[in-house]
């Protein structure tokens, strides 16, 4: 079994075309929706997690979608946590839903498993330093011909 | 025939430090010692035991002296990169506090305020060695006629720069919940409602106060690690309450004893005081503490052996009791049980999560040991003792 989450930009011509139908019927993948939006400009933003029964067979749904257009990138790759100034408190992982920062025992190091993160951006502002970073924001509210 | 019984001066442990021979072990350490070989041949063989936290400290700042112009002025409203720090001392000193947030803050008009940038901030940023800008304003005299300065310094430009803390190292914190029916945002962290969360804020075994828990050598004039560089208790801090219920080990159940502490700024590091921002809550400073404890004899062994599973602390609801000052405990838990991961309350296993950091804490408690073991650091033998609750 393969499963990693993904974040899924749909141009504006195809946010109304059922594409995930196509990742499941197609390429037997199941999808879980963690976050969906269409913006201003119509285009779509999804974060889904895909789960296949391989790495090759979620790769070729992936492929499929940037045929027609989608911009497809890992979730991990928009999430980070700062290591020089995170002083390792613990304060995220009583608000992270699903685990992906958590504590190490007996040691009690706090730890970030960026492919466990579902980019729901809680830890942010709970970090008393800030050291989390979920660079999101662009996709979510700029227009897509305004990003160069 | 019984051994006697082992007992140390402060002379005679600072003799063995200056020789380097002084046997020096951490409070985690300490735990396992005392175990293994009881307190009597743990007090013979361990000279010194070194304690550490790193958490955020609100009664904590600065005072400061930043110089004179021409004219000379004597400031009564002083601000530091727009934080407003308190001027009623003398021309030109004056204290900034880190819970203080920057005067443009939008504060929880946009609820919860993220307090991006307050006092702890600019003691942060001035030892990472950042310019920061000073204003004043003054109502001008016959001697100091300045009305008005406005400049830009660094922590090398003020003559003098002195971390002083009223109220730091608390002996043990409350366990917080929320048992109210919506989310609440407090200097505990946000707490979940209807009790789906519990953070807790103290090092535990590794914590000062705790491995002293009757006051019997951390007191006035007491050297310590402060910031990254030697401080000094300087009096008891505020708040300071023995007279509460203890274990027959005499550890406080709930919160007990403070230190007031300071020391020279110049000599710290942005390493040890880290400026936070605690959402819907305000400003604060994460500061690094950490206190050597001289095994005087086999009681302070004892002490000092306190592990994680025999300190108590009470569970209090921050939904409704602790705004409303009602003193009301929803149970006792152990810091073994805390850092576990969960506790059960009201019959419901909670998930916990910790706001003081244990790896920073074990840092401080090692590095303490490597500059006590070195002979760089001795010990001092307190001018009093804090108030122990007897009269």
């Amino acid at each position: 079994m393969f499963t990693q989450i993904y974040v899924l930009r749909f141009p504006k011509e195809t946010s109304d075309q059922p594409y995930i139908y196509q990742l499941v019927k197609e390429y037997d993948i199941e999808f879980n929706i963690l976050k969906a939006d269409i913006l201003l400009q119509r285009e779509g933003v999804m974060i889904l997690e895909l789960k296949g029964s391989s790495k090759h067979n979620v790769n070729a749904g992936l492929e499929y979608l940037k045929g027609l257009g989608v911009q497809v990138e890992r979730l991990a790759a928009r999430i980070h946590r700062d290591d020089e100034k995170c002083f390792q408190c613990g304060a995220c992982t009583g608000v992270c839903p699903v685990g992906a920062l958590y504590i190490k025992r007996p040691s009690m190091e706090v730890l970030f498993d960026p492919q466990k993160c579902t980019g729901c951006s809680l830890c942010v502002t709970v970090c008393p330093v800030r050291a989390m970073a979920v660079s999101l924001a662009e996709e979510w509210v700029v227009p897509e011909e305004l990003i160069v | 025939m019984t051994k006697q019984k082992i007992s140390k001066t402060y002379e005679e442990i600072n003799a063995r430090i200056k020789a380097g021979e002084a046997v020096v072990v951490t409070a985690e350490e300490m735990v396992g010692i005392v175990r293994e070989k009881g307190a009597e041949q743990a007090a013979r063989e361990v000279d010194v035991v070194t304690t550490g936290t790193f958490a955020p400290m609100c009664s904590s700042g600065m005072f400061f002296n930043f110089g004179q112009m021409v004219p000379t002025i004597k400031a009564s409203r002083v601000w530091v990169n727009k934080v407003p720090a308190y001027a009623g001392l003398a021309a030109v000193d004056a204290y900034i506090g880190a819970t203080e947030p920057c005067e443009d803050d939008p504060l929880n008009k946009i609820y919860p305020g993220e307090f991006r940038y307050g006092g702890g901030h600019v003691i942060e940023d001035l030892l990472r060695g950042k310019k920061v800008l000073l204003e004043a304003k003054a109502y001008g005299t016959d001697c100091y006629a300045g009305r008005k300065m406005k400049k830009e310094v660094c922590l090398d430009d003020l003559s003098f720069a002195l971390l002083c803390n009223p109220r730091n190292g608390y002996q043990n914190y409350n366990c917080a919940v929320n048992l109210s029916d919506r989310a609440v945002y407090t200097y505990m962290g946000m707490l979940k409602p209807h009790c789906r969360n519990a953070n807790y804020c103290s090092a535990g075994e590794l914590s000062p106060l705790l491995n002293d828990p009757l006051y019997k050598t951390i007191g006035i004039g007491t050297r310590i690690f402060l910031g990254g560089g030697i401080g000094y208790v300087t009096w008891h801090g505020t708040q300071h309450n023995p007279a509460v219920p203890r274990t027959p080990g005499g550890v406080p159940r709930k919160a007990a004893g403070t230190l007031m502490v300071q020391g020279d700024l110049k000599q710290m590091s942005p390493d040890w005081l880290r400026g936070v921002s605690i959402l819907g809550y305000g400003n604060s400073l994460a500061v690094g503490l950490g206190i050597p404890i001289p095994i005087l004899n086999a009681e302070m062994a004892t002490f000092t052996g306190v592990s994680d599973k025999d300190i108590y602390t009470q569970i209090v609801d921050y939904g409704h009791d602790y705004t409303n000052g009602i003193v009301r405990s929803y149970g006792e838990v152990s810091y073994a049980q805390l850092k576990s991961g969960s506790i059960i309350v009201n019959g419901k296993e909670v998930q916990t999560a910790p706001l003081s950091s244990v790896v920073k804490a074990r840092e401080i408690a090692c590095m303490l040991k490597e500059w006590i073991a070195s002979g760089r650091f001795l010990l001092n033998h307190p001018a009093e003792t804090l108030p122990d609750g007897s009269e």
